[in-house]
């Protein structure tokens, strides 16, 4: 069975790599109605201001986009804007508030420019020599698609919990149905990731927002993995999401920490104290450095199998070949389960850091 | 780069909420979930503490009856022991009683004999005498014709007395 499924892999790659070569050879005759991957993707894993569903081209030859729109929320100028991302009209409009006019260009909101082209978007190089957007941004507070996302897996954990925590009020003794379920879930957590690294008597005060931290991420993983309407949002997988919950195990971190944490960081126990001046800049940026590595670990991790799972679906559309289906299916499927095992795994490993460095910084001297 | 770039808006959405749900499932959730798990795992390890509890005194209790059911069978046989030795002696006793009581009785019977004995020996006497009376009467009543005659009677006397 294992053999066999390796072949199939082997094989598969063999035909997408024989196909690629097949399409550079006529990539230049079918140009203009070009299958830009970059952009797709790019469009799946960042924040949008709007729920994309579906589109498509109607019998008039107009291209169609059924989604929802979201209240775009922007500060700016002394203005406070409120209105419907459908104003956009899907980035063909500008949106004039007061003094202040702004376009949607490429998924993100800027001022129309004087001096800019027909889109009023102004060009500048920067300094590596890349044409970068010139115009000036206002304060945004939209309603974006992950914030729909987190209040989703929000509305989802409370729908969950709290009648889990019912169940536990019903009947105190014998778990039965969601609350069996989740219960053993809950014990992992507790017994096999916070217990063992902050002690048993200490992590009470710790557990709730461990257990949220564990859950939101997991929900946020599995529902980034549902291609269909409600899930798809790459929350977890989203730069200012895992930096918001980074943010928060350092601040518990270091506003738990006790005396033996701070002594650790400016006069560490057994170094001679010509070190300091090294090991005082050291330790000061390993506070930073430990959420850091936490904040990428998550975006990049589900980010990556977004990118792998769309990029193989995304080969069908490249060689605009239904035989591709038959590689690239069981190759998406076969790396959407790993993402499934990932979802788990980042879960559990944002949790076990957070509680580990929460763990360093309460415990005794010893 | 944009993809790593945190987007402010996002940040204060998403720290909003999270802290919602934090403070909602802290306070719904997870305290109720965890207290119940603590009162329960609390509840079974009381309940196998108890358990052991009372393996230890049924143990105990055991034992206590196993002690009792000994010291018992001891008393039975102390008790068995002196009830026969009790019951030997009476029998001992009461052969000894008989014994004692049989020669009593023979030696009783021994002084009726002898007396009775002593009494027809004066009775004998007694008859002698009054025979020897009467003989004496009857020789004097005849008159004595002569001497053979007188002899004769005297035999014919000594006959009857030995007849009687």
């Amino acid at each position: 069975m294992k053999v066999s499924l390796f072949k199939y892999l082997i094989l598969s790659l063999l035909i997408i790599a024989s196909n690629a070569l097949l399409a550079s050879e006529e990539a230049d005759t079918t140009k203009s109605n070009d299958f830009d991957v970059n952009e797709v993707l790019m469009h799946h894993i960042k924040d949008t201001y709007e729920w994309h569903i579906l589109d498509y081209v109607n019998k008039n030859d107009e291209h169609v986009v059924v989604s929802i729109p979201f209240p775009i929320i922007l500060i700016g100028n002394g203005q406070f804007d409120i209105f419907m991302s459908s104003e956009f009209h899907h980035g063909d409009k500008t949106v004039k508030r007061g003094n202040n006019e702004y376009i949607l260009y490429h998924e993100k909101i800027y001022y129309k420019s004087e001096n800019g082209n027909e889109h009023g978007i102004e060009y500048k190089l920067n300094d590596k020599g890349e044409k970068i957007v010139a115009n000036a941004k206002p304060l945004d507070f939209s309603i974006t698609k992950n914030v729909v996302g987190v209040f989703l897996i929000v509305i989802v954990m409370l729908l969950i919990f709290l009648s889990v925590a019912r169940g536990y009020k019903k009947r105190p003794g014998r778990p039965a149905g969601l609350q069996a379920f989740m219960e053993p879930v809950i014990l992992f957590v507790k017994n096999d990731i916070v217990v063992p690294v902050i002690g048993e008597h200490k992590s009470e005060k710790f557990l709730p927002y461990l257990l949220t931290v564990f859950f939101f991420i997991l929900f946020g993983n599995l529902f980034g993995l549902m291609p269909i309407f409600l899930g798809g949002a790459n929350v977890t997988g989203n730069i200012s999401v895992t930096f918001t919950l980074a943010l928060f195990t350092m601040l518990i971190t270091n506003f738990s920490g006790n005396k033996e944490y701070w002594k650790h960081i400016f006069a560490v126990p057994g170094v001679p104290i010509w070190l300091y001046p090294i090991m005082i800049p050291v330790e000061l940026l390993g506070i930073i450095i430990k959420p850091f590595a936490l904040m990428v670990r998550l975006f990049a991790n589900i980010t990556a199998g977004h990118i792998i799972v769309l990029s193989l679906i995304s080969v069908i559309f490249i060689f605009k070949s239904a035989v591709m289906a038959s590689v690239s299916i069981p190759l998406g499927l076969f790396m959407n389960i790993l993402e499934l095992l990932v979802a788990f795994l980042q879960a559990y490993v944002f949790t076990m850091l957070s509680a580990l460095f929460i763990g360093l910084a309460v415990q005794e001297e010893h | 780069m944009d993809l790593v770039t945190p987007n402010v808006g996002l940040i204060f959405w998403t720290g909003i909420l999270f802290v919602l749900l934090l403070l909602i499932l802290w306070k719904f959730a997870w305290k109720p979930i965890l207290g119940t798990i603590n009162k329960r795992n609390q509840s079974i390890e009381d309940a196998l503490n108890a358990a052991d509890k009372a393996r230890q005194d049924m143990q105990k209790l055991q034992a206590d009856n196993k002690k009792i059911i000994a010291e018992a069978a001891t008393e039975r046989d102390r008790m068995l022991k002196e009830a026969r030795e009790f019951g030997d002696d009476i029998i001992k006793k009461a052969k000894e009683d008989a014994k004692l009581e049989i020669i009593k009785l023979k030696e009783n019977a021994q002084m009726e004999i002898s007396a009775q004995k002593a009494g027809a020996i004066n009775e004998i006497k007694n008859q002698v005498a009054v025979l020897s009376v009467d003989i004496a009467e009857k020789i004097l009543r005849r008159s004595l014709s002569t001497e053979e005659k007188h002899d004769d009677l005297v035999n014919d006397m000594l006959k009857d007395i030995k007849l009687n």
